[in-house]
């Protein structure tokens, strides 16, 4: 067997919409078993990054390989959480349903699906303590409660690599200690995770590595190398004084 | 005069099944109306939840210039040509719109309306060009005729006679449609709600996205005699919008369109029998009624709201 490469290696990916450069010359290398923070402003290309690593986004320029293959082959190994206004809600589907799509991929074309599958789903949502919703229609659940769905939905998936697109937005400080500790879990089983998040604040306990990111790579590394005011300051522009004055603070408190 | 005909429950309900031949047309005609009501309610569904519903009205528009340039190719209406020019006219229609959206500033919906409206343009275009050359009744093409599909000749097997054409060919693509979507559902549902997971597992989200179109094109050309270009979209739109009223979860709207199916065809045939109007405006009338009743009865509406409030002491 040949050895395996990287779960994420990205290579001078440039990406524009209509001619605009959205992400330039992004070059990243993610080891196995990262638990990655992405940082940035809004705007930034941070989902844009996320959509082109999955192969939905033709890059311009660069390449993207998913354990050394091309994104293709290798986009069946990776799990994803959209962002939250992506989605419709009003889709006529339960909350199981959600969650056994994360089945699918388990299947070939014309297979069923199984009372193992539904059993694993149902695991999932016990999980993040949502089995008692298990037959809502998602639309009326509270945004929280949504963004549990789709993490259950993930683990369902059991990929190797997950990207997960802003998962704490919409929810409260119980649950999203909840869901962080389900990530480490994830990790500490194996699993490789990038994170896109928006508080400064809690981003330096939640993950090891921060990838700050403002249409450029502005830095990548462990927390500690990575959380400096001048680098935070770099990422968010100088426009931010909230913003810059909290990077300050956590700096000096570190 | 009067305006609405005297109502004659013998008249309207038993007349019509009374002779063997009445009730050997009448079948027919029967049949044919459950058959396009399935199968455009079963796709109808799909193009509802994906939020396209605009599309249904716009591919069943699309579709005109291809049936007529197959007619006029062909000079005949054989089936084979005129589902042929559709689906491509209909494919077409789809990718125009679908470019005009990527490569313009342009959006979904206007790009849309601009696509079907100069499709449809064309098309009338074309039937007024050829009047005199041969014969095809506009009439038709817009609205159908729903009765007359005992009309429609006979396909001769081996030497018997099989039964009505339009009736083949129509319960042909309903079992086409229906098989699809049962063997496919996964599939279909995944892509409709989220095209990126969809990618992820390694469907072919485009394809199957081209192939919901192709089947619409189908259900809607050969719905065209029947009910014609601009009714058809009633049949795709009503039956999963009055289901979702009262089901959440898609499997139960696409088994709802059947029994709605049942109800808009013998609701409609009476209803054209008592007022003598065509049979496929009163197919689209029974299913307005159908959608009225279930707002007004579905679990949380407006109806109940105001009950509950003339009931409250307190306001
Ligand atoms: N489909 C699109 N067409 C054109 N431009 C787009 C498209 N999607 C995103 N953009 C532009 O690309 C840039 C990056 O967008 P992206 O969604 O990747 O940002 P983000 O970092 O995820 O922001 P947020 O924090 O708001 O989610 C933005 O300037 C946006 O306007
Ligand atoms: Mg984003």
């Amino acid at each position: 067997m040949k050895p395996q490469g990287l779960p994420i290696e990205v290579h001078d990916l440039t990406v524009s919409y209509q001619k605009k450069p959205v992400l330039y010359g992004v070059d990243l290398e993610i080891a196995e078993g990262s638990l990655v923070g992405i940082l940035g402003p809004n705007g930034a290309g941070k989902s844009t990054l996320i959509k082109t690593i999955m192969n939905m986004i033709k890059p311009n320029g660069g390449y993207v390989k998913i354990f050394g293959d091309a994104p293709q082959k290798g986009i069946k190994r990776i799990g994803y959480i959209p962002q939250k206004e992506s989605v419709d809600w009003d889709f006529p589907v339960t909350v199981s349903d959600v969650v056994l799509m994360g089945r699918y991929g388990h299947h070939g074309w014309l297979s069923r699906i199984g009372q193992e599958d539904r059993n694993k789903a149902s695991e999932c949502l016990e999980q993040v303590n949502m089995l008692a919703y298990a037959d809502r229609p998602i639309g009326n659940l509270s945004g929280g409660q949504q963004q549990r769905v789709f993490l259950a939905r993930a683990l369902a998936q059991e990929s190797e690599v997950y990207l997960m697109d802003e998962p704490f937005a919409g929810v409260d400080a119980v649950t999203e200690k909840t869901m962080i500790s389900i990530l480490r879990e994830m990790q500490k089983s194996g699993k490789t995770l990038m994170v896109v998040h928006h508080d400064l604040a809690s981003a330096k306990e939640y993950f090891d590595q921060l990838l700050l990111l403002n249409m450029r790579k502005v830095a990548y590394g462990s927390v500690p190398e990575v959380f400096t005011h001048e680098l935070l300051q770099k990422t968010y522009g100088g426009k931010l004084a909230v913003l810059s004055e909290m990077a300050t603070k956590v700096a000096k408190a570190s | 005069m009067n305006l609405i005909p005297k109502f004659d429950p013998v008249r309207v309900f038993l007349e019509p099944w009374s002779t063997p031949e009445l009730i050997s047309w009448n079948s027919q005609v029967i049949l044919m109306g459950l058959l396009v009501c399935w199968a455009s309610g079963m796709i109808g569904s799909f193009i509802v939840v994906r939020r396209m519903a605009l599309m249904g009205d716009a591919i069943s528009h699309g579709i005109l210039p291809g049936v007529i340039i197959a007619f006029l190719a062909f000079g005949s209406l054989d089936v084979g040509p005129m589902l042929l020019g559709a689906c491509l006219a209909g494919l077409a229609c789809s990718f125009s719109i679908e470019w005009l959206q990527q490569n313009s500033p342009i959006k979904k919906d206007a790009s849309m309306a601009i696509v079907f409206t100069s499709f449809f343009a064309l098309g009338v275009t074309l039937i007024n060009l050829q009047t005199g050359h041969l014969d095809l009744d506009t009439d038709c093409v817009l609205y159908g005729e729903i009765g007359l599909t005992p009309l429609a000749p006979n396909i001769t097997l081996a030497g018997n006679n099989v039964g009505n054409r339009s009736l083949w060919v129509m319960g042909l693509i309903c079992l086409i449609i229906v098989s699809l979507i049962c063997l496919f559902y996964r599939q279909i549902l995944v892509t409709s709600f989220d095209a990126t997971l969809a990618h992820s597992i390694g469907l072919p989200v485009k394809s199957i996205q081209q192939f919901l179109m192709l089947l619409l094109a189908l259900s809607t050309v050969a719905s065209l005699e029947s009910v014609g270009v601009i009714l058809v979209v009633a049949m795709l739109v009503f039956p999963s919008v009055t289901a979702s009223f009262f089901f959440s979860r898609l499997p139960s709207i696409l088994v709802c369109t059947f029994p709605l199916g049942i109800a808009y065809t013998f609701g409609g045939f009476h209803l054209a029998y008592w007022l003598d109007c065509s049979i496929a405006a009163a197919m689209a009338i029974t299913a307005t009624v159908c959608f009225i009743a279930a707002l007004g009865l579905c679990p949380n509406s407006f109806l109940w709201k105001i009950v509950a409030h003339k009931k409250s002491p307190h306001n």
